[in-house]
This record gives C-alpha cells, sequence and structure tokens, in this order.
C-alpha cells in the first residue's frame, strides 16, 4: 500500500511510546511480527532489531514521532446499509485510517436497523471485504430500535455484536429498558444509552438558553439529559447491567456520573470531541454543523466535560460521527438533520486538549484507545507483546488545516472547517499493515 | 361417613392454600398416603367411598383441562359428588365478584372447593368466607400446591428421598406458581435447587428463597438429579420478557446436549403442556428420562391423598 513493508516484521524504533494501559511514556521501539507486537520498549533499539534477523529495509526510525495504540471511536454513523450516499462502511474506514483511528464501532441506525444477527454478520462481511480498519457493530436494543420489543441479544452477541444501543434513540419506556437491562446483564452485553428524555426535548434544536432565546430557536433544556441519565442509574440499582451514556453534555451529568462510580454502579460514559471544543455560541449565524445530538451547550459545561476526562470520571472520547448530506443539513436550522462528521479529526481536535495542558497525555489516550476497547472486551487499544499491531503514529506538531478536500469522509458536515489544527496521524497500522501514510498520500 | 373417623389426622389446617404453611411431618404425611393411593389407582376396582356423600366443587377461573380433571378424578374416585364451575358459565362474567360467588357457593354447602384464578391471594380470600375446606389449584403467580407435591412424590418414587436431590427448575420462574411451590417444598425437604433463567423470568431478590441463581443453562444443569423444565407462556414471548422464540430455545431450551450434563439417571419433569421445541425437545420429553406422564398419574394420587386428608378435619370438626 505504501512501501513500508508488506506486514511482515518490521521494526519501529525511535519513537515516543505511549501506552496509556501500562503507563509507558518513554522513547523507545516496537517490532511488529504477523500483525501482531512482539516486542515494546525503550530496549528496543536497532541491535534487537537486527537479533530478531528482521532485513534493514523494514528497521525504520521514527525520529521522535508519538507512537500509540491505534485509536478506538466508539460512536461513528455510517450510512450502510440504506445511505450510503451518506457513507459506506469503506469510505468511514478511509477516513478512520486518515485520523489515526484503527477500529471503528458501528451504530445501528441504519435501513434497516442492525436488530437481527444476520445484519450483524452483513456488516462484519462488508467490512472484512471493503474497510481497512477493524469494524465493530453495536446492534439494537429493541427491534427496529422502536423501544418496544427487546432484540436477540444473545444471537446478536453471537454474531459479533459487541454492545447494544438504539444509537440516535433512547429507550424512553423504564419497564422496556429495565427488562432489555436485565437481559443484556446475562449475556455480560453492555448497554449503551443515547442519554435524552425524548419528551422533555421534543421539538428543540439546540441548548435552552440565551443563544437560542436570541436566535429565537426552541431549547433543549439540560434537564433533559439529567431526567435521562438519573433514571438509568435507578435502572442500572435494579438490573445490575453495565450501562454506559454514549455521550453526556452537561456539566451536572458529570457529577451524577462521579456519583454513580462512587456507590460502586456498574456505569461509564463517553463525550462528544466536539462537546469537548465548542459550544452554544459557535452555532454563529444558524450553522447546521454546530447542530449536535445532545446540543451542544454554555462554556462551562465545556470546561467541566474536559475536567470530567482530565479526572476520568468520563470514560471516553468519541467523535460520534454522523455523516449527514447537503439535503438534510442545508435547511433552515430548525428543519436540519442533527450531526457532524468527526471520525478523522478526532485525534487532531483531542491532541489540542493536551497541548493546551488541560488534559494529561497519557489520560487522553487512554479515553482514546485502552478505555473504550475494554468496555466492549476488545483486545486492541494496548500496546504490548501479543497484542495486535493496531498503531498510530502521530506527529504532534505538524499543523494541517481541515478543509473539504482533506477529508475522506463521502459528507462534509464538520464543524472544524478550516481551523487549523496541530498535530496529526502521520501512518496508520493495522495489524501490521500500513493503511495509511500522510506523506505517502501527499 | 364412617370411613373417614379415626383414621389419622394428616393436615392441621382446615385448608390448603399453599405449600408455604405445611411442615415437614405434613408433606411426609401427604405423600406417604398419596403413595397408597398411587398403588390403588393402578389396581382394576379402584372407587371407593372415602368421600360418600361429601360434595366437592372445582371453580376455575381460568382454564385448565388438566388439573380440573385431575381433581374431579380424585374427588370421584373416593366417591364425592363432584360438580365443576368454571368462569364461562358462572355468574362471575356477570360481574360479580369473588366474595358474592363464594357465599353463593357457600350457601350450597359443599364439604371442598377447590379453586384456580388468575390473582395471586384469591385462595386465601375465598378461604375467610367459606365455612368447608378450600383448596388451592393455582392462584395467579403465588402457589400451586398440589403440583408441588406431585413433583414431589415422582421425584421421591425416582430417588428414594428428597433429601440433598438438586434439582434445577428452568424457565419462567417470575411469574410460575408451580415454580415458587416446588422451591418452598423441595427446600423445606431438604433438596437442593436451582433456579435458571433470563434475567427479566426471575424473581427480585431470588437467592433469598433458598435457591442457587443461575442465568445460564450449562451451569445449573451440572450434575443435576432432577431437570424441572417450566412453560413458557406465549405472552412473555415476543419482546416483552425474552426477545424471541427462537432465542429462547438457543439459550434456555432444553436440548440433548444441555441434558448430557446433568447426571446419568438424571429425570426430566415438565407441569405441562408443553411447548415442544420451544424449552424442550421432543426427543427428550418423549424420551427414557422423562417422567412427564408419571407426574401426570402421580397428580390423581396426590389430589386423592389431599382431598382426603382435610375431609378427615371436617369429620373431626364435626364431631367436636
Amino acid at each position: 500500500m505504501s512501501g513500508h513493508g508488506n506486514g511482515g516484521t518490521r521494526a519501529l524504533l525511535n519513537a515516543r511510546l505511549i501506552d496509556p494501559a501500562s503507563g509507558l511514556n518513554a522513547t523507545g521501539g516496537v517490532i511488529i511480527e504477523d500483525g501482531r507486537i512482539a516486542a515494546i520498549g525503550p530496549e528496543v533499539t536497532a541491535e534487537t532489531a537486527r537479533a530478531r534477523g528482521i532485513p534493514e529495509e523494514a528497521i525504520e526510525d521514527c525520529a521522535g514521532l508519538w507512537l500509540v495504540p491505534g485509536l478506538v471511536d466508539m460512536r461513528v454513523f455510517t450510512g450502510e446499509p440504506g445511505h450510503e450516499y451518506r457513507e459506506t462502511l469503506a469510505s468511514a474506514a478511509e477516513a478512520a485510517a486518515a485520523g489515526g483511528v484503527t477500529t471503528i464501532i458501528v451504530m445501528p441506525d441504519t435501513e434497516p436497523p442492525i436488530d437481527d444477527a444476520a445484519l450483524v454478520d452483513f456488516i462484519l462481511r462488508r467490512a472484512r471485504a471493503t474497510a481497512k480498519v477493524r469494524v465493530h457493530p453495536m446492534a439494537a436494543i429493541t427491534q427496529k430500535l422502536e423501544g418496544r420489543l427487546m432484540s436477540e441479544v444473545g444471537l446478536l452477541k453471537e454474531a459479533g455484536a459487541v454492545a447494544l444501543t438504539d444509537g440516535r434513540r433512547a429507550v424512553a419506556s423504564s419497564r422496556v429498558f429495565a427488562r432489555a437491562m436485565a437481559y443484556a446483564r446475562d449475556f455480560g452485553m453492555p448497554v449503551v444509552q443515547h442519554v435524552e428524555d425524548a419528551e422533555l426535548a421534543g421539538g428543540g434544536v439546540m441548548h435552552n438558553g440565551e443563544v437560542s432565546a436570541r436566535l429565537g430557536l426552541p431549547g433543549i433544556p439540560r434537564q433533559a439529559e439529567l431526567i435521562a441519565l438519573e433514571r438509568d442509574l435507578r435502572l442500572v440499582e435494579m438490573t445490575g447491567a453495565h450501562y454506559h451514556a454514549a455521550q453526556i453534555s452537561c456539566a451536572e451529568s458529570v457529577d451524577i456520573i462521579r456519583r454513580a462510580k462512587e456507590r460502586g454502579l456498574p456505569v461509564s460514559c463517553g463525550v462528544s470531541i466536539s462537546h469537548l471544543l465548542l459550544n452554544e455560541h459557535d452555532i454563529g449565524a444558524y450553522r447546521t454543523f454546530f447542530k449536535l445530538s445532545p446540543p451542544l451547550r454554555t462554556e462551562e459545561d465545556r470546561a467541566a466535560l474536559v475536567t470530567g476526562v482530565a479526572e476520568g470520571v468520563i470514560d471516553v472520547i468519541v467523535s460520534s460521527h454522523d455523516p449527514q448530506s447537503a439535503d438534510t443539513k442545508r435547511l433552515p436550522f430548525a428543519e436540519a438533520a442533527f450531526g457532524a462528521i468527526g471520525v478523522e479529526t478526532l485525534l487532531s481536535a483531542a491532541l489540542s486538549l493536551a497541548h493546551g495542558g488541560a488534559v494529561d497525555t497519557l489520560r487522553l489516550f487512554e479515553a482514546l484507545t485502552v478505555a473504550p476497547a475494554r468496555l466492549l472486551g476488545l483486545d486492541t487499544g494496548v500496546l504490548k507483546p501479543g497484542a495486535p499491531a493496531d498503531i498510530t503514529l502521530i506527529d504532534p506538531h505538524r499543523s494541517w488545516r481541515v478543509t473539504e478536500d482533506a477529508l475522506h469522509s463521502r459528507s462534509r458536515n464538520t464543524p472544524f472547517e478550516n481551523r487549523v489544527f496541530e498535530g496529526r496521524a502521520v501512518r496508520t497500522i493495522v495489524a501490521g499493515e500500513t493503511v495509511f501514510d500522510y506523506d505517502a498520500a501527499g | 361417613m364412617a370411613e373417614g373417623a379415626g383414621k389419622p389426622r394428616i393436615l392441621k389446617g382446615r385448608h390448603l392454600l399453599g405449600v408455604a404453611e405445611l411442615s415437614i411431618d405434613e408433606i411426609t404425611a401427604l405423600l406417604d398416603l398419596a403413595e397408597e393411593y398411587a398403588s390403588l389407582a393402578r389396581r382394576r376396582d379402584r372407587k371407593l367411598n372415602t368421600l360418600r356423600g361429601h360434595t366437592h366443587i372445582n371453580l376455575f377461573f381460568e382454564p385448565s383441562t388438566r388439573t380440573q380433571s385431575s381433581f374431579e378424578l380424585a374427588g370421584k374416585r373416593l366417591g364425592a359428588d363432584v360438580m365443576n364451575m368454571s368462569v364461562k358459565t358462572s355468574s362471575v362474567t356477570k360481574g360479580e365478584t369473588l366474595l358474592d360467588t363464594a357465599q353463593t357457593l357457600n350457601a350450597m354447602r359443599p364439604d371442598l372447593l377447590v379453586i384456580r384464578h388468575q390473582h395471586s391471594g384469591a385462595a386465601e380470600l375465598l378461604a375467610q368466607k367459606m365455612s368447608c375446606a378450600v383448596i388451592n389449584a393455582g392462584d395467579g403467580w403465588h402457589e400451586h400446591p398440589t403440583q408441588a407435591l406431585l413433583d414431589a412424590l415422582t421425584i421421591r418414587r425416582h430417588r428414594g428421598k428428597l433429601e440433598n436431590v438438586t434439582v434445577t427448575i428452568c424457565g419462567d420462574i417470575r411469574h410460575s406458581r408451580v415454580a415458587r411451590s416446588n422451591i418452598l417444598l423441595l427446600t423445606r425437604m431438604g433438596a437442593r435447587v436451582r433456579i435458571v433463567g433470563p434475567g427479566p423470568l426471575l424473581p427480585p431478590n431470588a437467592e433469598r428463597l433458598g435457591v442457587e441463581v443461575y442465568h445460564r443453562m450449562e451451569p445449573a444443569l451440572e450434575g443435576a438429579d432432577v431437570v424441572m423444565m417450566l412453560r413458557l407462556q406465549k405472552e412473555r414471548m415476543d419482546g416483552a420478557y425474552i426477545p424471541s422464540e427462537r432465542e429462547y430455545y438457543r439459550f434456555w431450551g432444553l436440548n440433548e446436549e444441555r441434558l448430557k450434563l446433568a447426571k446419568e439417571n438424571a429425570i426430566v419433569m415438565h407441569p405441562g403442556p408443553m411447548n415442544r421445541g420451544l424449552e424442550i425437545d421432543s426427543s427428550i420429553a418423549d424420551g427414557p428420562r422423562s417422567v412427564i406422564r408419571e407426574q401426570v398419574e402421580m397428580g390423581v394420587a396426590v389430589r386423592m391423598a389431599v382431598l382426603d386428608a382435610l375431609a378427615r378435619n371436617l369429620e373431626t370438626e364435626a364431631a367436636a
């Protein structure tokens, strides 16, 4: 693909190794054999590589680039099947690879929705045939994502679904959700919830506050999230299921999750990178690419979310990559679809948090790699002998501008258009194979 | 009357509303008497006069061909006059309350009243208003004592005892009066009881019932002496409590492979009616380890024993 070896044995040396799982943060090297990490650490040098019989052309000096586990993005929407013009598994994977993401977890909100073992199998087969990064599907909690009847959790898990979620929708009925959680618990399946009281949020298109008042747009009160989250945690107490709040957006939600964890509940949560960098003011003059669900909230909320990540209360950072086309976005704000793309900008946007000192580098990469991997029972997200060689090389200071042409997604709805980021993935390796090379790509 | 008088008293209470009220001695005595009736029933001449002159009413608010006919046969074999009242033909459908019905029936002066009702506690309520003996033939999710007794008798005939016998009860425990009565009876008699089923079909705080709780079939079946399958009601399927029939069968159905995990001589039970291919494979239901037909036979014997025992108490009362 790019002339950096054929997936066989090779060595990447003189890199800054960052492995949040082990706490490793030092200069050293990695040896890759048969798609897996054979050796890693400060002691891995050119001598080590030669002693293992690795030919010179397969030994590479990384000259201080950061070498991290490939990112695991656990909230990616695609349009396959059903809306391939927005995004296919192949195009989402292309964008992911360019962004240093080696595993994407795709949402079941497709047409038809992924609520049947045969459809899980379809996604996995399509991904194997067309996608250059790893793809794992989440499956629907309820049949057709309708929130009424639970889906075949056991069969879905056997087929390869890694968690359950109704995607963009919350399971509204407490009774249905409680039973589904009790059932999912038997299978050890995490239940991932879009935390929103749809009744209270109903009709809202942005954060309910001063900005929505000025713009004359119906708001989504923060209580729509808080009530849903509090209710869900009561159901966790009742059922013992592993509950993951897909994305939180409010400062109070961080406190709620913190207290739930202190009480020992099996709870985790995520936040989207957009909510860590942007707030309600970014909507400006009705810019629909900033219309997100949950909505961008106040600056105080944004700051509290960043602190939540820094302190580890928020486990996971996701892109919440949601490709939308002109026909769903170039509309009056109230009529436009929610969602922004982000899998390709996830890493660069996250690096800005580390550069600014808001989040410690190891913690940041934990939230991007091993935390989501562990939560979903994946063996990726770590740099250790025997682990899959899913590796991202980062030039932390290479600046680049986000433009339509620079992105690989089939859709253009990025909230970071024309922003200049400092730092990006320069090489992405999946199972020992280079799937993206920034400089070779030109 | 003559035959009843002088026989030893078996049950302390006037009614049989649940297993919860039975002592070890009462259970043992009932099973012993049932055992006698079981051997008697295999003889050609099996009509007795024990309950001659007694009126036995079956009051069934829920249709149940098996239980009703089992009680009817038991009463008739003991010589009672048996009357069946089912909800379709009774005035209950015309809006009469349970207590109105009780008072009407009471005025007819029956001796034994067997009640099946869809709501837990209905037998208890009825018993408060009746001067005759009331037998609970199943109330809601609560109890079905004669089923537990016939199951215990069947197990005892195969294992010789109940103590330390490992019984795995599988399926919809939460909504099952059969499971509840069996758990009460078997744990009281010293058996080791395991329950297994999907989370939504297990009762809350199940471990407080004195049983081991499992969520997966395989570990629950490991080394079991008795595998008791429960009927999965249709209304629980299709997504409300469990996703689908095929998923239920895949993870909680009893097939040959799973049965191999139980003891080699383990017996398989089912209170009926079965959903073949859902909770149990036909090959097992009809196979050599199935005692399902024997359960039906023991059902009549146990109900004879219960009717007899309660009638004895009526005699004693009358004499006093």
